[in-house]
């Protein structure tokens, strides 16, 4: 076992880092979320100069051969910085689909424009009624000929409002929550049909929704077997929601050194308020929360590119309700202690609470989670 | 970043396996198994066992009985060694007195007193509580005055666990008064047949007599017996309280109890079904397991960079949540343990040192399930409280 980053993780980390801690600065922060897109695109063209749009994508389809411990690297420390950008939605939910379903030509198109920063993408899954059950799926693809037509609404497609292209997954056969009959097409945002409505989420990200009335799509536009796409969706989502863990403990870093600074500066009664010991147990409890979700996110990191989806789901859905109950720990506890200033908009802190309230919501809840292991058997055997 | 073990690792793990599988003896693991901790001769039966096979010490020196073995497969033996489980060899000699002799004591000490305790020869206790002195530990009253070549102990120490078993108890004991309470500490070695000590059992919520008073009435020690320098002990002492960090998550112990609700669980039954099949008991189990995971690969972080650095350096700031997290599983599961009886947590059914041969009330697996829980309140108290290990880490590690 070898907890240490290679030389190259390291360096990939410091560098970034390094980068955003020059040019993530609260105040520009916020000038980005002000930009139309609602993020910085001169720092999307930086990300893509680094070599982080290319970062887990095999060296023969030309990216850098990374896997799921490079994306946790690089969440971490967008997490620390409470990037806005669509590194998540085009490479890691975007790219997820290309990486593990697309077929040779797929890639060969794909892969060149995503690196270069060219092609943003997003995932249109979610639907009004399907809470957190990934099967359920209410669009439709029909077969006509060469091509499908799809027709249903999706919600909550994160960056949907400025992808270029949008995976969007629709059942072919079978019921509403069946896991067999759903298919991933990869849909032009400009594809006639297809309409969008973006708004902000509450941390200031994006997302769309996003109707489909009639779309065509060619076939060479099918990622996966048709009817048969439900593995590839799981094992594209593990992945993300390892990712979404990491973010989140870059969040609950970034919350724990701000909080530790607060209560070494602030004074009242004559002391730094750091001084109460009813204040330092509720500091350590954060530690706490963040280093159990840091251990258990390596532990999703280590199995999110395995294909047992069964292992790899426990383990990630395990990371999900540790990171949710840690996170929200944290989270609570850093507005506490930093008091009023905690809860005003112009302080950095609320944002990270913000953000990974976000977080335990997206794919899947702690209480989705814990009934989704539960349901599954658990992490540990019988005697 | 390499996240899995080593064939190396696994094969070892095979092998401490087969071996507890072959040396166990059956009385021994039927106690385990239930919840027990086993009687004097089990332990003396079976760390001599252990001796044999030179692991009772293996995180010691090699010069004095250890392995050799780097810090990972010394955590994967102990938790192997809880997870099957076997009792552990008796934490107050080989982790307490043995490390601060080897590290602090003369060559005289050395050479009588390791060899003993590798052997379970000497069943040693430990004197540091006080009625007076719990977490503020340094306010310890008992005095050792200086005679000739002997030191005369007066006073009293507490919450002395199994010193009814016991022939040697280490001691801290105050031998000056005059400088600041961390100052005048030294760390004495008493032989427990020395006149003038007397033992009182303090019989625990759970009926069991675990721990006791130890008493000191003009209590004769020959010098010799002093470990280090003079008004020094306190060093020592907090050496030994913190030389523990491979062993206080009790990963394995936690492995093997929820190994044991699963398989009780399954055969309890609740509406008709298997406890086990309960939706909300499930999730109550399932959510300990979580801790768990995330404790055992904050375990292995820990275990890792002290293998990196050769066991020496600073300690990892992930290892001062061991303690927390790892006591509050071990409550958990215990809790856990007792809901799978039912009502049948219920009956007493033990007397107190004596055993109980009557034939069970309900399952014969449920006896020991609520003594269980009442007793392991004590891990979040024991070592340093909860509290104080939230002192220390908003001091050393957050600086506050």
């Amino acid at each position: 076992m070898d907890f240490d980053l290679s030389e190259v993780q390291s360096m990939l980390k410091d560098g970034l880092d390094r980068m955003l801690a020059n040019e993530y600065g609260f105040e520009s922060r916020n000038a980005y979320m002000a930009e139309p897109e609602g993020y910085s695109q001169a720092m999307w063209n930086r990300y893509a100069e680094m070599g982080l749009m290319m970062l887990p994508f095999a060296e023969e389809d030309g990216g850098l051969g990374g896997d799921a411990e490079d994306i946790m690297l690089v969440m971490e420390s967008f997490g620390r910085a409470l990037v806005l950008e669509p590194w998540f939605a085009t490479v890691v939910l975007g790219g997820g689909f290309v990486r593990e379903g697309g077929n040779d030509a797929q890639r060969g198109e794909l892969v060149p424009a995503i690196a270069d920063g060219s092609l943003k993408l997003a995932f249109a899954h979610s639907e009004r009624h399907a809470r957190y059950d990934l099967a359920h799926v209410e669009t439709t693809a029909e077969k006509k000929g060469d091509s499908y037509v799809l027709n249903g609404a999706k919600s909550l497609v994160l960056n949907g409002d400025t992808a270029d292209k949008i995976f969007v997954s629709a059942r072919i056969s079978g019921d509403v929550r069946d896991e067999a009959g759903l298919c991933v097409f990869l849909v032009d945002a400009d594809a006639a049909g297809l309409t969008r409505r973006g708004y902000r989420l509450q941390d200031g990200s994006r997302a769309a929704e996003v109707t489909l009335e009639n779309v065509s799509v060619d076939s060479s536009r099918l990622f996966g077997p048709e009817g048969g796409a439900y593995p590839l969706i799981a094992k594209v989502v593990d992945q993300a929601v390892a990712a979404l863990c990491a973010e989140a403990v870059g969040n609950m870093e970034a919350m724990e050194k701000l909080t530790v600074e607060y209560l070494k500066t602030r004074k009242q009664f004559g002391v730094e308020i750091g001084k109460f010991q009813v204040l330092q147990h509720a500091a350590v409890d954060m530690f706490i929360a963040l280093e159990q979700g840091r251990s258990i996110t390596m532990y999703a990191t280590m199995m999110a590119d395995s294909d047992d989806a069964d292992e790899r789901g426990r383990a990630v859905s395990a990371a999900k309700v540790e990171i949710g109950r840690g996170g929200r720990l944290a989270g609570e506890n850093a507005i506490q202690l930093h008091g009023g200033v905690g809860m005003t908009m112009e302080y950095a802190i609320g944002h990270y609470f913000k953000r990974i309230t976000m977080i335990d919501i997206l794919f899947g809840d702690t209480d989705h989670h814990l009934s989704k292991l539960s349901g599954a058997g658990g992490l540990f055997e019988a005697a | 970043m390499d996240l899995r073990f080593t064939d190396e690792e696994n094969a070892f793990r095979e092998e401490v396996r087969a071996f507890f599988r072959e040396a166990l003896p059956k009385d021994i693991y039927d106690a385990m198994i239930h919840g027990e901790y086993p009687d004097k001769d089990g332990l003396v039966r079976w760390t001599r066992i252990l001796n044999e096979k030179g692991w009772a010490v293996p995180h010691w020196p090699e010069e004095w009985g250890g392995t050799g073995w780097d810090p990972m497969k010394q955590y994967i033996f102990l938790e192997e060694l809880q997870k099957f489980p076997c009792p552990a060899p008796l934490a107050f000699g080989v982790n307490m007195v043995g490390p601060v002799i080897y590290t602090f004591g003369s060559e005289e000490q050395k050479k009588h007193y390791l060899p003993r305790i590798a052997n379970l020869d000497d069943w040693w206790c430990q004197g540091f509580s006080e009625p007076g002195a719990g977490s503020d530990l340094a306010s310890l009253k008992t005095r050792a005055v200086r005679e000739g070549d002997h030191y005369i102990v007066n006073g009293q120490k507490t919450w002395t666990t199994l010193a009814q078993y016991a022939d040697w108890i280490f001691c801290l004991v105050r031998t000056d008064t005059q400088a600041k309470k961390q100052e005048g500490i030294s760390f004495l070695l008493i032989d427990m047949k020395t006149p003038g000590i007397e033992v009182r059992p303090i019989i625990t919520i759970d009926g069991g007599r675990e721990i006791n008073e130890v008493f000191f009435t003009d209590v004769k020690v020959p010098v010799e017996n002093l470990v280090g320098q003079e008004n020094k002990g306190w060093d020592y002492a907090k050496f030994l309280l913190g030389n523990e960090r491979t062993n206080i998550a009790r990963i394995g112990m936690s492995k093997q109890r929820i190994a044991r609700i699963r398989e009780l669980a399954a055969k309890e039954m609740s509406g008709g079904r298997p406890l086990i099949e309960n939706p909300r008991f499930m999730e109550k189990l399932v959510s300990v397991e979580i801790d768990l995971k995330a404790l055992e690969m904050t375990q292995l972080r820990v275990v890792s960079a002290d293998a990196k650095r050769g066991n020496t350096g600073k300690p990892d700031p992930a290892s001062s949540i061991l303690k927390i997290k790892g006591s509050q599983i071990q409550q958990a599961t215990t809790h856990l343990l007792m809901e799978v009886m039912g009502p049948y947590a219920m009956p007493f059914q033990h007397d107190t040192g004596q055993g109980w041969n009557e034939p069970p009330i309900g399952p014969d697996y449920a006896a020991h399930a609520a003594p269980s829980y009442f007793n392991n309140r004590k891990v979040s108290i024991y070592g340093g409280s909860n509290e104080i290990q939230k002192n220390i880490i908003a001091k050393a590690v957050l600086g506050l």
